[in-house]
């Protein structure tokens, strides 16, 4: 069988109910909801500030689809690479990247990853391998494989993270880059992050195709349906996928089931999906809530340990919005600058 | 009646070819469809076939031979019942032509007047020397095509380092759709000579990526009509992500293929798009005329840190030039060329724009008219100082291009030199550019939608009024 599936209802297995995440390390735990929560309590500021004009032009939240990243960057190693669409917040926090930074590029300020002159859905960070941010459904695809053919190309054992929408897996693009790819065994992990709705249409309403991993059958690319509101699922199916890549067996695909909460974008009202929906999801899968269980029930945190992390968190978020309030604007000379390289920007 | 069986034109802008082999003797009977002989055109042997049935009376032309024009008769066949005599008729007159035609010496067309300083008008005015010659005086020169000098540049670059690849359609076992990348794959192996499938949209993301990641892809297309399959990933992922970085990161790559109109081949497959890529600041626009500038600004254009769109031409491809000897020869971007001196008007042109452009200069000089042409070569960064400096000398101005009128370079030209340069200005500057129409098929309607060197001559009359 060239592809699995794991169970959208958790990964009990046989007969053995242990409790979930019994067997994993309580730090690992609470570092998947330390991490979970910042993108969440970010993603929640920067709405605030969207709310306050401080933040302008179009912004994408995370709120909901925290554990997708959270799970894949738990199954990379240093130096693997990433690159991603304009929802790009939680992916950025995820591999690191300074909340400071980030959140000053929102507010278009000196002190933001692309000095202000990116913005929300345009950000980059060499030093922690994250090669955008991209504005163009679906761009970000063949960007993400042609890393993956710089990486097999310079033997480096290197493996990139592309992630795309269940709207842009309706590009062209994606699945000429598909194709390559495996022709060429590039080490890409295709992450499809399909959180239901491209802008306003649902997946019932732009394909018939029952599965949108399944396609990649079409190119021989193995591949698995993972819930993405479970991290332990998420972090469990993406090793399997960097295994894979890694061996120089070339791409694996990751449909990763998860959901948006608010809307496409800050203006967008959502009148697309009931309330109701979007409630359900929010009271009976939400992945922080699903791994505050695990590390409750399993005794691995007291729920006083829980409040210390939602402070350290609350904080490190607070920092970041006054730091993005407080950067100046960048200078007016940067209208001009980084249009053209004079040195080469980088080398093998 | 015997049949003339002429050379054959082997492919849209093929003119002359090589009589490879005779695969038939005379006295041979053949039937349509027979392979008659092998033909190297510049790009590749071709077998030619028989189209009608009948006995070889006559070979008029020997194997071996260079330079056969096209059209030009190579063997008479005879109908049933003829003999050799009716051959020798029928060849007669046409078969002196030939050799004639054959002994002509394939030399350039195109010789520029500052490579060859004695083909200069004795009558021109003797200004200040070219501003920096692209070689040293007495450098060693070679005959070259463009085709081998862009081959021999893609070389000697894959050479100098290990991160440069060469990547498109038909690149490697085929040897290139249009032969440029002859002998690469040899060379460089497929690890660096890369076949893609026909996806243009799909391989371009993927060098720009390859580039993001540390490689200096040189990415081939087949010609730039296709490239609009990738029009996405050149503008919006290579040509803004330094500014979208804050100067992280960016593309170092090259864009490269035949642009412009070919022959024949009609309104998808003939367009030139040096003013489309001229307008996005992060992409630099190349486009070579002569085999030296192909060389020396492809070398460059590898070399440089950005997203560079190099703009070549079907029909310069098998043109010969001198290019020199030196080891590494480059021409920096955005660097004019003064091609031709002169002090009455000036005509700015680029590209295959440049064989108009000189063709015009040499008429002009008949009547006394001293034309200073000036070869962009690169068109962004464009050298605007050299047109301006040029025009303050001869106050008038006419622009050369195969493209469209409406946003034309020619048009950007005109409004740098209103700003610059009005007060030196004696006539209006007159953009002479390809006609507004999608490209026709017939032969005709397509040599009067392209820009003519008729069309240059009465421009500068009409600002010189004379």
């Amino acid at each position: 069988m060239a592809t699995r599936k794991t169970s959208d209802t958790g990964p009990a297995k046989g007969s053995n109910p242990a409790p979930k995440g019994s067997n994993i390390p309580a730090e690992e735990l609470k570092h998947y909801y330390r991490e979970m929560l910042l993108i969440r309590r970010f993603e929640e500021k920067a709405g605030q500030l969207y709310g306050m004009g401080l933040i302008g032009g179009f912004c994408h939240l995370y709120i909901g689809q925290e554990a997708v990243v959270v799970g894949l960057e738990a199954a990379a190693e240093e130096g693997d690479k990433r690159v991603t669409s304009y929802r790009d917040h939680g992916h950025m926090l995820a591999c690191g990247m300074d909340p400071k930074g980030v959140m000053a590029e929102l507010t278009g300020r000196e002190g933001g990853y692309s000095k202000g002159k990116g913005g929300s859905m345009h950000m980059f960070s060499k030093e922690k391998h994250f090669y955008g941010g991209h504005g163009i459904v679906g761009a970000q695809v063949p960007i993400g494989a042609g890393l993956a053919f710089a990486d097999k190309y310079l033997e480096n054992g290197r493996v990139t993270f592309a992630y795309f929408g269940d709207g842009a897996a309706n590009q062209g693009q994606v699945y000429e880059t598909y194709n390559m790819a495996q022709l060429w065994e590039l080490p890409v992990v295709f992450v499809i992050e399909n959180n239901q709705y491209a802008m306003g249409t649902s997946v019932q309403r732009s394909t018939k195709s029952p599965s949108l991993w399944e396609r990649g059958a079409a190119y021989g690319i193995k591949g698995e349906e993972v819930d993405g509101m479970d991290v332990l699922a998420v972090k469990e199916a993406g090793e399997r996928a960097v295994g894979h890549c890694r061996e120089g067996k070339g791409p694996y695909i990751l449909e990763i089931k998860t959901y948006r909460y608010r809307g496409h974008s800050m203006s967008d009202p959502a009148k697309y999906r009931s309330r109701e929906e979007v409630q359900k999801m929010r009271d009976e899968r939400d992945p922080i809530e699903q791994i505050r269980q695990v590390l409750l029930s399993g005794q691995h945190a007291t729920e006083d340990d829980l409040k210390a992390i939602d402070k350290e968190i609350k904080e490190i978020v607070n920092e970041s919005a006054e730091f993005s309030k407080e950067s100046p604007e960048p200078a007016l000379e940067e209208l001009w600058t980084d249009i053209y390289a004079k040195e080469a920007p980088q080398e093998a | 009646m015997a049949t003339e069986i002429l050379m054959p034109a082997l492919s849209p802008t093929m003119e002359e070819g090589t009589l490879a082999k005779w695969l038939v003797k005379e006295g041979d009977t053949v039937s349509s469809g027979d392979i008659l002989a092998e033909i190297e055109t510049d790009k590749a042997t071709m077998e030619f076939e028989a189209v009608d049935e009948g006995t070889v009376g006559k070979i008029l032309i020997e194997e071996g031979t260079e330079g056969v024009k096209v059209n030009t008769p190579i063997a008479v066949l005879l109908e049933e019942g003829e003999d050799a005599s009716a051959a020798e008729s029928a060849g007669a007159n046409k078969g002196d032509d030939a050799k004639a035609q054959v002994k002509e010496e394939t030399k350039a067309k195109d010789t520029l007047p500052s490579d060859t300083p004695a083909a200069a008008s004795p009558a021109a005015a003797a200004p200040k020397p070219p501003r920096t010659p692209d070689w040293p005086e007495g450098t060693e020169t070679k005959t070259t095509t463009v085709r081998e000098a862009l081959r021999d540049a893609m070389a000697e670059e894959m050479r100098r380092a290990d991160n440069v690849f060469l990547m498109g359609e038909e690149v490697g076992e085929y040897q290139g759709a249009y032969k440029i990348s002859q002998g690469l794959l040899d060379e460089f192996g497929p690890k660096r000579v890369v076949d893609t499938p026909i996806t243009e949209h799909g391989f371009t993301g993927i060098a720009v990526g390859a580039a993001f990641g540390g490689l200096r892809p040189i990415v081939e297309f087949m010609t730039f009509n296709f490239a609009l399959q990738a029009m996405d990933q050149i503008i919006n992922s290579a040509a803004k992500t330094l500014y979208m970085s804050g100067g992280q990161m960016g593309a170092p790559m090259v864009f490269r293929g035949p642009n412009g109109a070919a022959a024949r081949v009609a309104a998808q497959h003939s367009q030139d798009f040096a003013a489309w890529f001229m307008q996005i600041p992060g992409l630099k626009v190349v486009m070579p005329y002569s085999a030296a500038d192909a060389k020396g600004l492809l070398k460059s254009a590898i070399r440089d840190p950005n997203p560079v769109i190099f703009l070549e031409n079907e029909i310069l491809y098998g043109r010969s030039f001198e290019v020199p000897v030196l080891d590494d020869f480059t021409i920096p971007l955005g660097k004019a060329r003064i091609a031709r001196e002169g002090t009455d008007v000036t005509i700015v042109s680029f590209g295959i724009g440049m064989t108009y452009a000189l063709e015009a200069a040499e008429k002009l000089a008949q009547d006394g008219i001293e034309a200073e042409v000036i070869d962009l070569r690169t068109i962004r960064p464009m050298d605007t100082d050299a047109i301006i400096e040029s025009v303050k000398k001869t106050n008038r101005c006419v622009t050369v291009e195969e493209g469209w009128p409406q946003g034309s370079v020619g048009g950007y030209i005109s409004n740098v030199l209103m700003q610059e340069a009005f007060d030196h200005l004696d006539a209006p500057v007159i953009n002479c550019t390809g006609k507004d129409v999608p490209m026709p098929y017939a032969a005709n309607l397509e040599k009067h939608a392209l820009v003519t060197t008729d069309e240059v001559v009465e421009a500068v009359r009409k600002v010189t009024y004379k």
